[in-house]
């Protein structure tokens, strides 16, 4: 299912402040397919998700679902008029009700002419069957995440927002879980947002992917382009992706920039390479230092701050060859003031060569349905 | 010795169990608005009434009652009220009685409501929201059901303490039989009057039935927690 971003069904702004974060996000969906949303922990996914669904009030902004407006010129429709369905990361099924009347919990409250989802499709589509008679408290974690999609798709929703659903399942729960996801994307056609820290995730379902940092949307772009270059594990943080040459024996350079080395790089001189370079082997400096151990000292600006967990800021940096990304300490990024626009150097410690074609391989890994 | 106790010695433990009956009654219907703000609201008011509603746990119930009679008294600000509405000042009435009790088993009612709405309300109640339950539906079909152990708490405990309730019967209701001679009052009574059989007879009735109050309450906060 190709996302055609020329025709959005589902158009959204929000502007909303809290303390320090500011939520100032743009996002379009098209009329059918997934649209992963993907970025650090506190970067405001989830945030937007709730001003979508409508249960949190961003004091500006404006959505229009299908050419109805839920939001803006003086409108704002209360969540239970909107038809939105919403999975949290801890699905919250109601616990005084059986897996079949929360799952008959929206729907009941449906006009019966405007039910369109027959409910043995999706018992079916989401393998329900044996547990309907169940009480919540007696599944396990994928058995409630089902349970959630479920009822979230019987409130027959024109948008559907998933936040991080299989955030909270260990691997082995995902793993029985994505072949019903994978079922859903290809077999429903709604608007859909998936939360996801997870770049295996997010290959696998999303068709485009939205990348978020500090209350904004980055970019927005077909899943393969998006993702190229993020690597799946999480530790190293986000990895910039940047142009380069060969400019000698495992030297590179950047456009306009000074050599420096790669490992492992070899490759006709002059001839271009891509080169990946993760947070958490970039450092930053208020001042150019002088004599250092990195391997590149670049002058950048800050674009970005992101909070990710355990205290660890993600600072983006533009820098001249390209956009690269800093993991350092909360405490460090506050004592250094640092705020956006300012001016430091991106001490670059260590950068590895993507292998050639590397984005396009990543593209056609995408798993088929099983 | 309870053998001394006659039918008309019994009448002061109904009129305890007809107070508490409507007080309780009284306090669920005003009382579940307020516990339900406090569990949702984020005003900065939320502190001093949480504070005001408590009072009564730690205020010697003299003092309430002293208040109370100043209040309800034919001088006081609800006197004329009172008389334009039931042709009588509420001192020293069953209704007066009722209002007193209302304002000394508040916490009892409204702290386990709140609690339990606490626990169930929020992302419960976002979630009934996108299944389009409006704020009303999703507080009964939600909010409540999950609530319902602090429900079953509030009317336990409001219900008993009310019944054990003296001080404050004793400044505002006096002691009138069949109007404000509750249980309370007759025991004390009967202290007053050296006779011991009675008093032993209502206070075992009251011991009793404290005990079987929290019973209730203590099995019931463990089923729900096996559930």
């Amino acid at each position: 299912m190709a996302a055609d971003l020329r025709q959005p069904a589902v158009e959204a702004w929000f502007r909303l402040r809290r303390g320090d974060f500011v939520l100032d996000s743009t996002i379009a969906l098209p009329a059918a397919g997934i649209v992963g949303l993907f970025g650090p922990s506190g970067a405001g996914k989830s945030t937007l998700l709730r001003c979508l669904a409508g249960v949190e009030r961003a004091p500006e902004g404006r959505v229009s679902v299908n050419g109805t407006i839920w939001q803006g010129d003086g409108v704002f429709v209360p969540p239970h008029r909107r038809s939105v369905g919403l999975v949290f990361q801890d699905a919250v099924l109601f616990p005084h009700m059986s897996v079949r009347t929360n799952l008959r919990f929206g729907a009941r409250r449906l006009r019966a002419g405007r039910r369109r989802v027959p409910e043995g499709d999706v018992v079916d589509l989401l393998g329900l069957e044996r547990l309907l008679e169940r009480k919540p408290a007696t599944l396990s974690g994928g058995e409630v995440q089902r349970v959630a999609i479920g009822r979230a798709l019987l409130n027959e929703p024109d948008l559907l927002l998933l936040d991080e659903p299989l955030a909270s399942l260990d691997v082995a729960r995902r793993e029985e879980i994505l072949p019903y996801l994978d079922r859903l994307h290809a077999e429903l056609a709604m608007p859909t947002i998936f939360v996801s820290h997870n770049v295996e995730e997010m290959r696998r379902l999303a068709d485009s992917v939205a990348i978020m940092a500090a209350g904004r949307i980055l970019s927005h772009r077909p899943t393969a382009d998006a993702l190229a270059g993020l690597g799946p594990d999480a530790d190293q943080g986000s990895i910039a992706s940047l142009d380069a040459r060969f400019v000698g024996s495992g030297r590179v350079a950047l456009r306009g920039g000074e050599a420096f080395d790669v490992a492992g790089s070899s490759g006709p001189v002059g001839g271009p390479c891509r080169v990946r370079i993760a947070a958490r082997d970039v450092s930053l400096a208020l001042d150019r230092p002088s004599r250092a151990s990195a391997l590149a000292v670049w002058p950048a600006t800050v674009e970005a701050i992101a909070r990710t967990d355990c205290g660890v800021v993600e600072v983006s940096l533009r820098c001249d060859g390209g956009l690269v990304h800093a993991q350092i300490a909360g405490s460090v990024a506050a004592a250094l003031g640092l705020a956006m626009q300012s001016r430091v150097f991106a001490l670059i410690h260590r950068a590895t060569l993507a292998a050639p074609g590397d984005a396009t391989n990543r593209a056609t890994q995408r798993a088929p349905t099983p | 010795m309870t053998a001394d106790l006659t039918l008309a010695d019994l009448d002061p433990l109904w009129l305890s169990v007809r107070l508490a009956a409507v007080t309780v009654t009284a306090l669920l219907i005003v009382g579940t608005p307020l516990a339900w703000w406090l569990a949702s609201t984020r005003s900065r008011l939320k502190s001093p009434i949480e504070a005001l509603v408590a009072l009564p746990i730690v205020l010697p119930p003299t003092v309430i009652g002293f208040y109370l009679l100043v209040l309800m008294g034919p001088n006081g600000p609800l006197g004329p009220v009172a008389t334009a509405l039931i042709g009588r000042p509420l001192t020293f009435t069953f209704s007066g009685l009722v209002l007193a009790s209302m304002i000394y088993s508040l916490p009892f009612v409204v702290q386990p409501i709140q609690a339990a709405l606490e626990q169930a309300g929020g992302r419960a109640l976002e979630a009934a929201a996108t299944l389009r339950a409006g704020p009303v539906d999703g507080f009964f079909n939600v909010a409540v059901p999950m609530a319902t152990r602090g429900f079953v708490t509030a009317i336990v405990l409001g219900f008993a303490h009310t019944m054990g309730e003296f001080g404050i019967v004793l400044m505002v209701g006096g002691n009138i039989p069949g109007e404000t001679r509750v249980i309370s009052i007759a025991l004390y009574e009967n202290v007053e009057m050296l006779d011991y059989d009675r008093a032993h007879g209502l206070s075992a009735i009251l011991l009793g039935f404290s005990f079987v109050a929290l019973l209730i309450v203590y099995l019931i906060n463990r089923r729900w927690l096996r559930i």
